[in-house]
């Protein structure tokens, strides 16, 4: 019940903010397809805590935050490369080892990866993923676990 | 300099062209019709700051949504029977597209 | 004051988004293989595309336009790593093997 108020509320947030008229017929039409979209979601059984991660909520803005500057670090690492040319590349592909447990966990720990530029996770099997890296130092912060740790401490509140 | 931002969006979309064009595999191309997509939700942004009008924004959020779509759709396909060329390698991957 | 203040903070964000993507698109054309240009590509989707939203959104002070280029940003960083490891999946299963680093290959280091 939980998640399907917070999915409606999401979905009534969405349509205020994207329609900018606040007559009645429109507020109206709105609620007729809030309550569609609801029921064809709950029709389809997938309305749970994995698409609506309520307990990850609070906790996960301060990874963003975290996120946020690996990526912009990264970010400038590439494009310096980029503009150095094919010599200064190193192209690697390696298996490491992650500690998440839930799917969750491991979700956010690979997309994490691919959405800093420079690495990109090309498979998830069990508890070890497949990276490719752009240079080869990009791996060691992986490999060092920092990344790693942070999720699993945010995969303890879902 | 909004105009400035346009110019370099435009830019990169003509090189995303060329490397669709050049793209010595079929993955090289859908890299290049993604990277497009996302460039022309910029770009569609953009332009409703230089002409004042931002109801674009609308058209570059669907825009956003159907450009992932296809290119899910399109790798989906990929991966079934008859869609790959026989062998993938730098030379042939030329016949798939 | 404020005004030129967002003024000049909105036009080092578009400057900046401008190079990134630039530098993107030259990454896509130089770089040799599809591995590695698809890092290429990740950098126009992340710091470039929120660069030039921020730009955006500082030049105009409405709500409902402020909350649209929150909404196109957050898409894309979403949508962003799910292509990006989606094409990768597809390459790999189709048999495309990445460029290596020749010192990695002999050293022996180099997985599957």
């Amino acid at each position: 019940m939980r998640h399907t108020i917070s999915l409606s509320l999401a979905l009534a947030a969405f349509w205020l903010l994207n329609s900018g008229y606040y007559t009645p017929l429109i507020l109206g039409l709105g609620l007729i397809s809030i309550i569609t979209v609801v029921y064809i979601v709950h029709r389809m059984d997938v309305v749970d805590h994995e698409s609506q991660p309520l307990g990850l909520s609070g906790k996960i803005l301060f990874y963003y935050v975290w996120l946020g500057k690996e990526i912009i670090l990264t970010n400038i690492d590439v494009v310096k490369k980029i503009w150095l040319g094919k010599g200064a590349i190193s192209p690697t592909l390696t298996t490491i080892n992650i500690s998440q447990k839930t799917d969750m966990g491991k979700v956010i720990y690979a997309n994490s990866i691919t959405l800093t530029p420079g690495t990109v996770t090309v498979n998830l099997v069990a508890d070890q993923i497949t990276v490719h890296a752009l240079m080869a130092e990009n791996i060691q912060p992986l490999e060092a676990g920092e990344m790693d740790r942070r999720v699993s401490r945010l995969e303890s509140k879902c | 300099m909004l105009i400035a931002a346009t110019i370099a969006i435009l830019v990169v979309m003509a090189l995303t062209i060329v490397r669709g064009c050049m793209g010595p595999t079929l993955y090289d191309r859908i890299l290049a019709v993604n990277m497009f997509g996302t460039k022309t939700v910029l770009l569609i942004s953009l332009l409703g700051f230089v002409m004042g009008r931002p109801e674009f924004l609308d058209i570059a959020i669907v825009y956003a949504l159907i450009n992932f779509i296809s290119v899910i759709g399109v790798l989906r396909f990929s991966d079934s029977f008859g869609f790959k060329p026989p062998h993938q390698d730098k030379a042939s991957g030329e016949k798939g597209s | 004051m404020m005004d030129i203040a967002l003024n000049i903070s909105s036009a080092i964000c578009l400057f900046l988004g401008s190079f990134l993507c630039l530098s993107g698109g030259v990454g896509i054309i130089r770089f040799p293989d599809f591995y590695t240009r698809m890092h290429a590509a990740g950098v126009t989707d992340t710091l470039a595309a929120s660069m030039i939203l921020i730009g955006l959104m500082l030049q105009n002070p409405d709500a409902i336009v402020i909350s649209k280029l929150v909404m196109i940003l957050l898409m894309t960083l979403f949508i962003s790593p799910t292509t990006s490891h989606a094409m990768a999946k597809a390459a790999m299963n189709s048999g495309l093997l990445p460029l290596l680093d020749k010192k990695e290959n002999k050293d022996g280091v180099k997985s599957s």
